[in-house]
Order: structure tokens, then sequence, then C-alpha cells
């Protein structure tokens, strides 16, 4: 999924000060999971700003909705019929919903209340961690089904590097090596011979180099 | 000959070699490289210059090298791939090599968050082992990593870094074979203290005749206290101190420390001589280029072979 955080309350209050109705949009997917922008996080984030402003004496109208998806033009109409009556609309979802939003109304100034962070996965309760930097051609049959672009601090296609210590990373003691990773992987497998060959240098058009990317699928595009 | 480097020629006639390194300074004072330079001078075959080490801001390494090529030393240029997208690398070697710099160091470089600009971007576009792989191609195929021909291509005796003492050990060996299958030429070790495991590890290298495929320079670092001793072995990742070493080093009143790091380094070199695959010595004095002649002496590693 797409993991996200919640802005910390001053940053939010000061991008809605200037108004007096506010739209307050969530999302029920990613940012659900994650905790960060879901129905619950819409009605908390609401309440804090309400509160935040009484304190000023001002009052401030927050509607709350919550869409199945933000990054699905076809959710995004149902914000139509609540548009009108504001002047502002606040995101909950991940950077994909807000700029949905942005594209859809023109004249409605749209602010992020996330800020988004990674492709992850859940470790544990309360927990997540990055796996994969959607790098547009996907290496993990070649490491064990563990990535090096994602979870090397290096991007280390040939690692480990001389920094790698008791399966930690060099960076700090709480990261994993994931080199040591691949390799625990590779000899549970009994693959270690594919950890002799030498990945050749990436092509990052596909991870971004190329500028933004787009999928075709000819056979669904209209 | 693959190349025109001093480095190759002392190597390849079969003599110990010896390397050292300059760090440059943190600033445009070029007086500070050129006096490390004049130290070095005639002690050693080839001088590494550090790239922006333990990721803090420093003059260039290719503007270093160019200050100790003009001396007369024969520089050796660092290059991390943390700085530098592949365009900007191939450019510098082309400058380097323009300039008579005729041998490298390719390195993916310590993580930004151990300098003092923890909030730059990390570039890696490619790693240390495609780096090798790409220096390699611009000098035998005299082509550029993505493909087109270059104009005199630059011939640069290629080296890398091998550390035995980081983790998974079991693939230390592995590592460097594939340093050794991407093309590199010399590999300079981590500094060296713990000398069992380090011959171990070179059992392992013998045993897959990689030392017949490149040579290997044993680094070392002679200690200045038994604090620089405790940092090291707490503190920078992948370094191996073994306890008696800490222990030697605070042994001794505090104005006897450096004069026993000194005795360490001296000692363990003597030893290193005797590993068979040990084609030379880096020793990396960090801030303390003035004991090299001293180390290097001692050792009984003068004078240097002169080669043509
Ligand atoms: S190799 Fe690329 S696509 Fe595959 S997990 Fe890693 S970043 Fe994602
Ligand atoms: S310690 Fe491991 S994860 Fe960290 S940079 Fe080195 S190879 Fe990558």
């Amino acid at each position: 999924m797409i993991t996200a955080e919640r802005k910390p309350l001053e940053e939010l209050i000061e991008y809605v000060r200037p108004y007096d109705r506010i739209l307050l949009v969530g999302c029920n997917e990613c940012v659900t999971v994650c905790a960060a922008g879901g129905r619950k996080e819409v009605g908390l984030l609401a309440s804090a700003l309400k509160m935040a402003f009484a304190k000023e004496g001002k009052t401030i109208d927050i509607k709350e909705l919550t869409l199945e998806r933000q990054c699905d033009p076809e959710y995004i109409e149902e914000l139509v019929p609540h548009i009108e009556d504001v002047d502002a609309v606040m995101s909950m979802a991940c950077g994909c919903g807000v700029q949905e939003i942005a594209k859809r109304f023109k004249n409605i100034p749209v602010f992020p209340a996330v800020n988004t962070k990674f492709m992850g996965a859940s470790e544990q309760q309360g927990i997540w961690a990055e796996r994969c930097q959607g790098c547009g051609d996907c290496l993990l049959g070649l490491t064990g089904g563990i990535c090096p672009i994602a979870r090397c601090s290096k991007h280390l296609m040939n690692g480990p590097c001389g920094g790698s210590t008791n399966g930690k990373c060099e960076i700090s003691p709480d990261v994993d090596c994931v080199w040591q990773l691949i390799w625990d992987r590779l000899k549970a497998l009994g693959m270690e011979d594919r950890y002799e060959e030498i990945i050749p240098a990436k092509d990052w058009r596909t991870a971004g180099g190329g500028g933004p990317r787009k999928i075709i699928r000819e056979d669904l595009a209209e | 000959m693959k190349t025109e480097s001093v480095l190759e020629k002392v190597l390849a006639s079969g003599n110990l070699a010896v390397t050292s390194e300059c760090g440059p300074p943190r600033g445009t004072n070029a007086e500070i490289i050129k006096a490390k330079g004049e130290l070095l001078k005639g002690k050693v075959d080839a001088v590494n210059v550090t790239d922006n080490q333990t990721a803090m801001v420093r003059m260039s390494s290719f503007a270093a090298n160019v200050f100790l090529k003009q001396a007369g030393l024969n520089p050796i240029l660092q290059m991390v791939t943390r700085d530098r997208n592949r365009l900007a690398m191939q450019a510098d070697i082309l400058g380097a090599y323009a300039h008579g710099i005729n041998t490298m160091l390719c390195l993916s470089g310590d993580h930004p968050s151990f300098g003092d600009h923890p909030m730059a971007a990390n570039v890696h576009d490619i790693d240390s082992v495609q780096f090798i792989q790409m220096v390699k191609k611009m000098r035998d195929e005299g082509k550029f990593q993505g493909g087109a021909d270059i104009d005199n291509p630059p011939k640069m005796f290629i080296g890398a870094a091998a550390n035995p003492f980081a983790d998974p050990f079991e693939l230390r060996v592995a590592r460097l074979a594939k340093k050794v299958a991407a093309g590199v030429d010399f590999i300079q070790t981590q500094c060296i203290y713990n000398l069992d495991k380090f011959e171990k590890w070179m059992e392992g290298v013998r045993a897959r005749g990689l030392h017949e495929k490149c040579y290997i320079l044993a680094g070392v670092t002679p200690m200045k206290s038994a604090g620089m001793a405790r940092y090291m072995k707490n503190k920078v990742p992948g370094m191996d101190v073994p306890d008696e070493v800490v222990k030697r080093m605070a042994g001794v009143p505090k104005e006897k420390m450096a004069d026993e790091g000194i005795d360490i380094c001296v000692e363990s070199i003597q030893r290193l001589k005797e590993v068979e695959g040990v084609a030379g010595f880096h020793i990396m004095a960090i801030e303390w280029e003035k004991k090299v002649p001293e180390i290097v002496e001692r050792a009984g590693l003068l004078p240097r072979p002169t080669v043509s």
C-alpha cells in the first residue's frame, strides 16, 4: 500500500486559516489501512481543527466526507454536490488523491493533510516499512524476492557494501542490511549461485528518469 | 600492460607496491594538499586522494589529483557513486585522464547520514561493481557506458575496495569475485587489525585464484591513541579492531601511544608480507601523513623501485 502520515496540526491550521468553510475529504483505501486519512482520521482532524480555531474565537465550518478512492475520477465526482458550499478542500488521501481533486475543481484550493511516504507493508501493529520504489523494472526475481532498490540505503544492486554489520545496515542498528536478508534467503532456497551474477547498471527511465510515467493499456483504453 | 600507471608497473614487476592516501582540504588552500604530497614523495608509488570522505565536502579529488600530479606524484583518483550520476562520473574520468591521471579507485562511498550534508540527495545511479564495468568498457572498448565511441579513450588502471571484516563474512570472497568478474585490476582493503581474520579471508581468495586475477594491497592505518582504537572498534561500521589491540594501545602511557600505534602498524605489515597473495600495502595515515615515510622505512619497503 501507499503509506502516509498526518501532517502536524500547526501546518494544517495555517493552510485553512483564510477560509470559513472547509470540505475535509478522506479516502477509504491505503490511508485508511495505515490509519492516516480514513473516515476515523477525518473525524479526529475535523474536531482538532474546530477546537484550535475555537480557542482563537473563530468558528470554522468543516464538512466531512470519505470517498471510496480519491485516485479515481469516478469517485471524485461524488464531491460535486458539496463543492459549491465550501471555500477550500483539505484532502487526507495520498498525493494522488489531492491532485485528482485539484484537477477536477479548477476554482477551489485544495491542501494536503498528510505526508505521503512510501510503498510499504505493515511489519507489526503501528509499524510500516518501505518495500518498493516502483522502479518499473522489477528485480525481485534476481534477488530472492527482496528489493535492493527500496531497501538498501545505497541502492546497491551487487551488495553488500563494506558497512554491513551483524545483519544491520551501516546507517543504523535499527535498519536491516537488505543484502544480508537477500543472502540468507538465497541460501535457504539453495540459490547461492545467483549471487555471483552481476546485475548490470539499471535503466532508470522506467523509474522516472524518463519523465513522468504512464501506463497505456490498448486493450482497456477507450 | 593495460595502462601507463606507475602502480601497475610496480605491481607487474613483482615488487610489493606501496600506496598511501591524502584527504584534500575543507577549503580552497592548495598548499595543504601540496604539503601532504611533499611528505609522501618518493616514499610511496601512488597516492589516493579521497572523494568527499565520510560524506563531508572537501576539495574535489580530481582537483587535488592535479596538484599532486604537477608536484610529480602519482595520484589515484578516488570516486564515489554517492555524489554523481554516470554522466558526471565519466566526464570527470575524461578530464582526469586528459590531465595525465591514469589510476582510479571505484567506490560506493559512505552514506550521507555520516557527514555534514545528511540532507543531500543520495545519487547511487550505479553501484561499485557496475562502476568497475563502466571504467573497463571506457578503457577496453573505447565506449561510454551509454554505448557511444570515445575519442582517445581513458586508459585507467582500475581499483576498488574490499572489506574482509564486514558481514556476512561468507560473502566477502564472493563479493571480491564479482569485482574481479567486473574487471577490477587492483584492490585496496579496509584497515586490517584482525590479522587472523584477514588471513582466513585470503585463504578463500587464494582458493578461488582471485589473487592471480587482481593485485591485493593490504590496508593498514596506524592508531594515534587508545581513544582512536576504541572509536574505530565501536563506532566505524565494518571495522574489526580486536580487544588485544585496544588493550595494547591503552597499556602504554599517553605520550607513548602514538609510537605504539606506529609499532603495531609496522609489525602488521611485516606479518602481512608473509601472506601469499598480498601484492602490496595501502597505508592510510588519517591526517597523519607525516608518519608514512617512517612506517615505509621501518617496514623495509624503501627504496621504492623505479619503473619506466
Ligand atoms: S525492484 Fe523495483 S519494482 Fe521491484 S520491488 Fe524493487 S523498486 Fe519495486
Ligand atoms: S549495509 Fe547493507 S543495506 Fe546498508 S548500504 Fe550497505 S549493503 Fe545496503
